[in-house]
């Protein structure tokens, strides 16, 4: 099998806009909460999100414009504005633009998201109720439909190779660039531009996980402090949006070139619970068996992993046996592990968390820098595992792993380790 | 320029994201404006929209400059 690298980087966040403003705040410890103001929250139980800080582009924020033309964002709901966004950051941070028609055909898109256009379609829906059926836009299905990311990203930049697009709820990032690695590990492509998207803060998505209790209710005067992953007064995730996208590249391919590279992608790993819709299974086996697979994949022995960037929505139940799957995995090398869960900072960005948080474990990889679990003041329970309580901190990583839960049962996980 | 005219050219640069001064009587909306099948569909109901009628589908199959769409609006709008 051919070896897969990472070879750019591009993020939108609820920390910022961009890899370096997402991560420089990361770091410092910083929170993306806060409540919504963009519509009615005072009849939903949960009021809160973290929401992407818009602008005119500069100081890290988000300005649309830059990234895709205003007549176009009218006809697409926001994941795909983000996918485009992340999507152009990463493929100038690795300096690919593929020319030739050979180059073109060998450059593929894998990008997912959970839900895709579910604001849109909410919106459509109240059209057709209240207007009738002429006044819905023929822009309403290609601008709501989960792979439109990847095809507006495949336009954008002549990419003819594999036009794929991921949709397995809360594990969508982590498959996406998992199941593009392979693409180019069997030859199917050489770059594939992949991560996932998401925009979910609306009325509907809000109501709707809010009723399957799975978003945080007591804080919603205090947002910074809601997501508090491992905590004992954690309740529920907070709701994130935006897009975490990497350029995966062959190896030689990257090293002809002269690509700067980030990391390898030497594991992927995945599995399914087959016991609950939206609860993992009571006895965590499920991710447990997806690290396994993903470390039997990289041929490493576990001792090698030096940071775990855990799955950590901040639920009740969740949190509490991921721990105990990685416990368990580890066995005596937990001693020495760090895991942290960045959407104690970011929230939860449903199919773009997975790529976002391996972008996470990329940059710790590269910087020697472990960022932290905000808000854990008070560990729910005890483990010889380092959660990184609220300040990042220095340790070199040469291998990381990534772990992606989803309602349906569906797990993934990454390792990522140095090119020495 | 008539009312007509002054409103169906807002919208058509509104729409398709063009310049003002390319948006003459007789551009045609996918050769000259960079419209695509379905930028003329939306056209046609942002007319429909703003003018409070209805254009059927075989009248917005004629629609296809903006002259064409000053002129049904002018003998068709209220």
């Amino acid at each position: 099998m051919r070896r897969v690298v990472v070879t750019g980087l591009g993020m939108v966040t609820p920390l910022g806009s961009g890899v370096d403003a997402t991560w420089s705040r990361l770091v410092e410890g910083q929170s993306g909460a806060g409540r919504i103001t963009d519509f009615q929250v005072d009849d939903l139980a949960c009021q809160i999100a973290c929401q992407i800080p818009r602008g005119d582009g500069t100081d890290g924020t988000f300005n649309a414009d830059e990234w895709m033309e205003p007549k176009e964002q009218r006809k697409v709901d926001p994941f795909i504005v983000y996918a485009m966004a992340a999507s152009t950051m990463a493929l100038r941070d690795s300096g690919w633009e593929p020319k030739t028609y050979e180059e073109q055909c060998a450059t593929g898109v894998l990008i997912g998201s959970g839900i895709g256009g579910i604001g849109g379609i909410y919106e459509a829906s109240a059209t057709l109720i209240e207007r009738g059926p002429r006044r819905i836009s023929p822009f309403f299905i290609p601008g709501r439909l989960i792979n439109l990311a990847g095809g507006y990203v495949s336009i954008e930049h002549g990419l003819k190779g594999p036009n794929h697009a991921v949709v397995t709820a809360c594990s969508t990032g982590s498959h996406a660039i998992g199941d593009a690695a392979r693409l180019i590990a069997l030859g199917d492509a050489d770059v594939m531009v992949a991560g996932g998207a998401e925009s979910p803060i609306n009325r509907l998505s809000i109501a709707g996980f809010a009723a399957c209790r799975a978003l945080s209710t007591n804080f919603n005067d205090d947002p910074t402090r809601a997501s508090r992953p491992y905590d004992k007064d954690r309740d529920g995730f907070v709701m994130g949006e935006g897009a975490g996208i990497v350029v995966l590249e062959e190896y030689e391919h990257a090293k002809a070139r002269g690509a700067k590279i980030y990391a390898e992608v030497i594991g992927y790993g995945l599995s399914g619970d087959a016991y609950h819709i939206t609860s993992p299974s009571e006895d965590g086996d499920g991710a447990y068996r997806c690290m396994a697979a993903a470390l039997k994949r990289a041929a490493i022995d576990v001792s090698e992993i030096d940071y775990v960037n855990a799955h950590g929505t901040s639920t009740p139940l969740g949190d509490e046996l991921e721990l105990k799957a990685v416990e368990r995995i580890m066995g005596n090398a937990a001693g020495k592990l760090s895991m942290s869960s960045t959407k104690s900072a970011i929230g939860h960005l449903l199919g773009a968390a997975g790529a976002a948080e391996a972008i996470f474990s990329i940059l710790a990889i590269r910087d020697g820098i472990i960022p932290p679990t905000i808000n854990l003041d008070n560990p729910s329970v005890e483990t010889a595992i380092d959660l990184v309580p609220k300040q990042a901190k220095r340790k070199e990583v040469n291998v990381a792993l990534s772990n992606s839960f989803g309602f349906g049962g569906t797990n993934a996980s990454l390792i990522l380790r140095r090119v020495s | 320029m008539s009312d007509v005219a002054d409103r169906v050219k807002k919208i058509v640069v509104e729409h398709l994201g063009v310049e003002a001064d390319k948006v003459v009587e007789n551009a045609n909306f996918i050769d000259d404006l960079g419209a695509d099948s379905l930028d003329t569909v939306e056209l046609v109901m942002a007319f429909e929209e703003e003018f409070n009628v209805e254009i059927p589908d075989d009248a917005a199959e004629t629609i296809v400059t903006v002259g064409d769409a000053i002129r049904f609006l002018e003998k068709n709008a209220a």
